[in-house]
């Protein structure tokens, strides 16, 4: 069944079956309104499959309103979102079940009876096999990361949602992980939407950054420079200076 | 957290005033040599402890405590229609156990608590798990168990003896309501209190609502309903010796009554050691509870 892959997360006529499985995501028209003041104002945004979309914008801007939208998590919305059935997300917390040990946790929520091998497997696709028998509290910050994204992965996503999984983790073991992101979104060519207030994270990984602003995708900028990037390539510095302008922060002073 | 913390606006001022500060700070001082420090050893904390055994000088103070209480007993400065000698009292507290009657008493308490802690859980449970899991079981359950629970228990002893009569069901009806208000509020507390990104978490991963209560909610509220538990015991011992002090013919509060009649302080210090013990008894038992239950917890440290 072709309208299987997209299910609407709020049925539309003209949605189903509309739009055939060129797209991972689909959304038009969406706005979420808190007490009447509209976080998210007729927003449009196409993900394409296996396309690397990152998301940008001030903090409070709206991305991860977005986020859990994409997720299902949250439905008081007006418009038509469109998003795969099969879909996976890691917050910027791992939320790993504390009373879980590490591959239970992997497991949690997976239809029929997994066997354990199966988190074995995707603990060990992000390097993280040889905690798979402890508890959630006995990792580091960057290994509870990790976990979290064998979680996310381990259910074969075709889109998977990031919400700055980044975002708690000392400088070197972000770099290792942006990598780790990196490699796996290579290997499973899934589509994947990483929301990101790191500039330079959004234009090493993406194949396309957007800048949210006002409730909707205000500035799209789409990166075709060869992987693995090369952080010093000029090129990589000019994308970073046009973005960091769209986001009002003044680069003159950042490239002296 | 899903609340994201981007990049503060520009920091230029701030920095450059602190760094002016630091220049300025410097030039005045000059650096310091080292020579004139005065330096005091950190000693490590191994070499400062003493040689005794620490579970010796524990139980040193009660030792000593003991030793008074028999000295003052043999000097006759304390009578025993006071209090008795603790020699006396091991010896009555041996006779007692020799001739059955402390045992006997001990099971008839022991079979009173249990059963209404039983009666006590499983309402306390339910009703905890009723309003905290449906909103409608939270407005039909909460707001009289909430009123209920501001009466105090004990005052209900003479209420319980015209329902119930003078057998064994007035006492454990005043066992079970000690127990079940703690239980309700620490697992309604426990349910109410899951981290409610744990909760979306499960959500995002397709957990169903039933799954959600059984991954999520429930392991989730499991600490609170220990504490629960915990507290409930200690209740149960306390509404124990009110029951059977009001009217029994068996039991230990039963043989404290007789006593206290013949003011034999020998038996009734028996009776109140047996109290304290059965109390450490469940205390243990809450403990090992907790070891087994909770180890994930990043707060827990035994092992
Ligand atoms: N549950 C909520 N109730 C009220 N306002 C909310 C709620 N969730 C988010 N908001 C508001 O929506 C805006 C966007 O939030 P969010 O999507 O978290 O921003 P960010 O882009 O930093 O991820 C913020 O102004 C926030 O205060
Ligand atoms: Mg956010």
């Amino acid at each position: 069944m072709a309208t299987d892959v997209h299910r609407p997360v709020i049925p539309s006529p003209e949605a189903t079956g509309a739009v055939g499985s060129a797209q991972a995501v689909h959304v038009e028209g969406l706005t979420r309104s808190f007490d009447g003041r509209a976080v998210i104002d007729d927003l449009r945004l196409d993900v394409r499959p296996g396309e690397f979309v990152a998301l940008l914008g001030r903090s409070g801007c709206g991305k991860s309103t977005l986020l859990r939208i994409l997720a299902g998590l949250d439905r008081d919305i007006r418009g038509t979102v469109l998003v795969p059935r099969r879909k996976a997300v890691a917050f910027q917390a791992p939320r790993l079940m504390p009373w879980k040990k590490v591959w239970r946790n992997v497991l949690l929520g997976l239809p029929g009876k997994p066997q354990r091998a199966v988190a074995d497997q995707a603990l060990e696709e992000v390097g993280l096999s040889h905690r798979s028998d402890a508890w959630p509290k006995t990792l580091s910050g960057g290994e509870a990361q990790r976990a979290s994204l064998a979680r996310a992965l381990v259910r074969e996503p075709d889109l998977l949602l990031l919400d700055e999984p980044f975002g708690a983790l000392d400088a070197l073991t972000r770099i290792k992980a942006q990598r780790l992101v990196g490699e796996l979104w290579q290997r499973r060519g899934c589509a994947v939407l990483l929301v990101t207030h790191d500039v330079e994270e959004a234009v090493l990984l993406a194949d396309r950054v957007l800048v949210m602003d006002d409730g909707v995708i205000a500035h799209e900028q789409t990166v075709d420079l060869d992987r693995p990037r090369d952080i010093t390539d000029p090129r990589f510095a000019e994308l970073r200076a046009g973005l960091l302008e769209r986001l009002g922060v003044d680069t003159a002073a950042e490239a002296a | 957290m899903s609340i994201s913390h981007a990049p503060p606006g520009p920091r230029e001022p701030d920095i450059s005033e602190i760094s002016k500060q630091g220049t300025q700070h410097g030039s005045q001082q000059g650096p310091r040599q080292g020579a004139d420090l005065d330096l005091t050893p950190i000693a490590p904390a191994s070499s400062r402890r003493t040689r005794v055994p620490r579970s010796l000088r524990r139980t040193t103070g009660p030792l000593l405590l003991l030793a008074l209480w028999q000295l003052l007993s043999t000097t006759g400065v304390l009578t025993p229609d006071v209090l008795a000698s603790p020699g006396r009292i091991a010896q009555v507290g041996w006779d007692l156990i020799a001739d059955g009657s402390l045992p006997g008493a001990i099971g008839t308490s022991l079979r009173r608590v249990a059963g209404g802690l039983l009666l006590g859980t499983v309402i306390g449970v339910g009703l905890a798990l009723a309003s905290g899991l449906f909103r409608v079981g939270e407005d039909l359950v909460d707001a009289p168990v909430q009123m209920l629970r501001t009466v105090p228990f004990v005052g209900l002893i003479p209420l319980f003896i015209i329902w119930f009569g003078i057998g064994e069901a007035p006492k454990i009806a005043i066992i079970t309501l000690g127990v079940t208000f703690p239980l309700y509020l620490n697992v309604y507390a426990g349910i109410r209190g899951v981290d409610a990104q744990l909760i979306e978490a499960g959500e995002s991963l397709g957990l169903s609502r039933w799954g959600l209560v059984r991954h999520v909610v429930l392991p989730g509220a499991l600490p609170g309903a220990l504490t629960g538990l915990r507290y409930s015991l200690g209740i149960a011992w306390l509404a124990l010796v009110f029951a059977e002090q009001v009217n029994a013919d068996s039991g230990i509060g039963f043989l404290m009554v007789q006593a206290r009649d013949f003011l034999r302080t020998d038996v009734i210090v028996v009776c109140l050691i047996v109290y304290a013990f059965l109390g450490l008894l469940a205390d243990f038992v809450v403990r090992t509870l907790e070891r087994l239950l909770l180890q994930w917890r990043p707060t827990f440290t035994g092992r």
